[in-house]
């Protein structure tokens, strides 16, 4: 067997290979319980023992979709026989649709603030970024620190100054107000990671692109930027997962209006607290505007463009 | 074309002086070749004229016109840096490009494509257009940071040691290709090297700077055959020039400390004896390093000489240079 010092063994990159896989299945069992309860009856979702193998049924997303009455023989027979498959599902449990549930808003607002502030945060991030990087900005150590230093208590902490700042502001339940508030948050921890990869793009490349004939904004556009991808899509995601899953501020200070998800599906469980399905379903849906972000990203995650044109 | 003149120009960073009162007028269409060590003030003399750098004190003129406050793109000067030549993230057609499209020129795409294709002919890099500026290799990407350069048409080139990261015969190649393309457009070139054949070959006038200062400017011959000093001497010249105490030999004159010669400074045959102690041949010339009393002394003699370690040869000094205790220059 022939060796090398780059190249793993055979068996070397076979056990690191199980072993990545044990941990994907570890980490994965909780999320791949919670998509196969979205599909469960009610029943089948709070049964003991658990069960594994079931009969797949789309109540749940029924019921997170529509809000329905409990219908007696009389109001049945009056609505006439069910004209779709999700007035049939309902019917089976002895309930009519009585209109469509607040989850699709609910999940708009999600949308609108999480990438809303992540844009707003990627846009300031990485020309704060930018600046600390590379101008003679008085006291930058202590700035950077005092940026760094909003992080250092749990951002819950001062909920109760924010929340009667927001009421004064007439931000209470607004999408303004929590764009402005996830952006805050989440704007310490962009300019530091930005500060890093922009520090890593050699000073040299503005430079040329000066002489070039562009002014230093247009320099940090067509030159920073592109070469600050990667890290810029990284912090991207780190930014949309914080502002996306934020619970306490969302319960705090949005209700009827700009209320995102994540306070909203917790009350789908319902008075009955029986219905696990449509929670889970709720969440299923949930994760996927993460995961396609950070799946569309992902090149940027792993590829190093600035590899090799740098003669060191 | 521009004529470029520095006047006391004064630059420090922090508490290190970078240039201390540089005044230097560079002629239109002339190459001036920036001479000295590491720390003497070249980049930084480049940084001045391009406006990457205010200087602390004195003035920058390019075509008589004063270049204070003004940004680097309202100079219209073209620089080669020494490193991170290329866009990593952009083609070498890209690269090329790049200074056409600015928002100052606005060159049209047909002249864009006319320049681009022209210069990557002259640089041989017209099949290497459509990679990446990071497939190439290390010659490759200096030769299109050249020709980022050239695609222009500047007031004045700035050329910061571009030629350092080559091998010998591409060097070669294109210190005659630069050499060339200066002459015929004649443009005005400033270029900073450590490389004394690179400022013999191509400058017009050499500048010779030390620790911020520009000690001497003048042709390369001029530097050579007069330096002012013993540190100009020593900038030009293969071998370097021999420095030794002005007693060793009679003839000084008075004040002088140190004799300085040059390899056909040394005349061979008559004088005073010494030690071959070792012979390099090169090829076409081979040197001789002689000890002479307890010094060191290296001069050149013919290519195809019989000399060998420990043979006594005569020497004696052939009009040399004389210089004082500080080593300045006394006739």
């Amino acid at each position: 067997m022939s060796f090398s010092a780059t190249e793993p063994s055979i068996r070397t990159k076979w056990f690191a290979g199980l072993l990545v896989i044990g941990y994907a299945i570890v980490t994965l069992i909780p999320l791949l319980w919670i998509i196969a309860t979205g599909f469960k009856s009610p029943a089948d979702s709070i049964a003991y023992p658990p069960v594994v193998v079931f009969e797949p049924t789309l109540e749940g997303y029924v019921n997170l979709f529509t809000d329905r009455t409990r219908a007696t023989e009389q109001m049945l027979d009056d609505a006439g026989p069910p004209t779709t498959w999700y007035e049939q599902i309902a019917r089976d449990r002895g309930t009519v649709i009585s209109g469509p549930s607040r989850y699709g808003e609910r999940f708009l607002n999600s949308v609108i603030i999480g990438f809303g502030s992540t844009a707003l945060c990627m846009i300031l991030g990485t020309m704060a970024a930018y600046a600390f990087s590379r101008f003679k900005v008085p006291l930058k150590d202590d700035l950077l620190f005092f940026i760094l230093s909003t992080r250092m208590m749990p951002p819950i902490a001062v909920a109760i100054p924010i929340f009667l700042m927001f009421r004064n502001l007439g931000l209470n339940d607004t999408h303004l107000g929590m764009i402005l508030l996830y952006t805050a948050v989440n704007l310490s921890l962009s300019v530091w990671l930005l500060k890093g990869f922009i520090d890593e793009i050699p000073v040299e490349y503005e430079e040329a692109a000066l002489i070039d004939g562009y002014t230093r904004f247009q320099a940090f556009y067509k030159v920073v930027l592109p070469q600050a991808a990667t890290g810029i899509a990284s912090t991207a995601i780190f930014c949309l997962i914080f502002a996306w899953n934020e619970y306490a501020f969302a319960v705090l200070l949005t209700s009827g209006n700009a209320q995102t998800a994540p306070p909203f599906i917790p009350t789908i469980i319902g008075v009955s607290g029986k219905d696990w399905p449509a929670v889970a379903a709720g969440a299923t849906i949930f994760l996927v505007p993460v995961m396609v972000f950070t799946i569309l990203l992902r090149k940027h995650l792993l590829r190093g463009i600035t590899f090799g044109a740098v003669r060191k | 074309m521009a004529e470029v003149i520095l006047k006391n120009i004064s630059k420090r960073f922090g508490a290190d002086i970078a240039l201390d009162d540089v005044s230097m007028t560079v002629p239109n269409g002339s190459f001036v070749v920036l001479l000295g060590p590491t720390g003497a003030g070249k980049t930084t003399t480049l940084r001045m004229v391009s406006g990457l750098d205010e200087p602390d004190g004195g003035e920058v003129a390019i075509g008589g016109r004063p270049m204070a406050g003004l940004t680097p793109a309202q100079r219209d000067v073209a620089m080669v840096f020494q490193q991170y030549s290329l866009y990593p993230h952009l083609t070498v057609r890209e690269n090329l490009e790049f200074p056409l499209k600015s928002p100052i020129l606005r060159t049209p795409k047909a002249e864009i494509d006319r320049k681009v294709g022209e210069v990557a002919e002259v640089l041989q890099i017209s099949h290497k257009l459509d990679n990446k500026a990071t497939a190439l290799s290390g010659g490759e990407m200096q030769r299109v940071s050249i020709g980022r350069a050239l695609v222009r048409n500047p007031s004045v080139y700035l050329m910061d040691e571009p030629l350092s990261s080559l091998d010998a015969k591409l060097r070669s190649d294109l210190r005659i290709e630069l050499k060339s393309i200066q002459a015929h457009s004649g443009a005005t070139l400033l270029y900073v090297t450590h490389d004394q054949i690179e400022a013999m070959t191509m400058a017009t006038h050499v500048g010779v700077l030390d620790n911020g200062r520009l000690v001497q400017f003048g042709t390369p011959r001029e530097i050579y055959e007069d330096p002012v000093s013993i540190y100009a001497a020593g900038r030009l010249g293969q071998p370097r020039i021999n420095v030794l105490p002005a007693d060793l030999f009679s003839g000084a004159p008075q004040g002088a400390a140190f004799i300085g010669l040059r390899p056909e400074q040394v005349s061979q045959g008559d004088g005073q004896e010494c030690f071959v102690e070792r012979v390099e041949h090169l090829g076409d010339q081979t040197r001789l390093h002689l000890k002479f009393r307890a010094h060191d002394l290296i001069t050149v003699t013919d290519a195809h000489t019989e000399l060998t370690h420990g043979d006594v040869v005569k020497i004696q000094p052939a009009n040399p240079f004389y210089f004082d205790a500080a080593g300045v220059r006394l006739a």
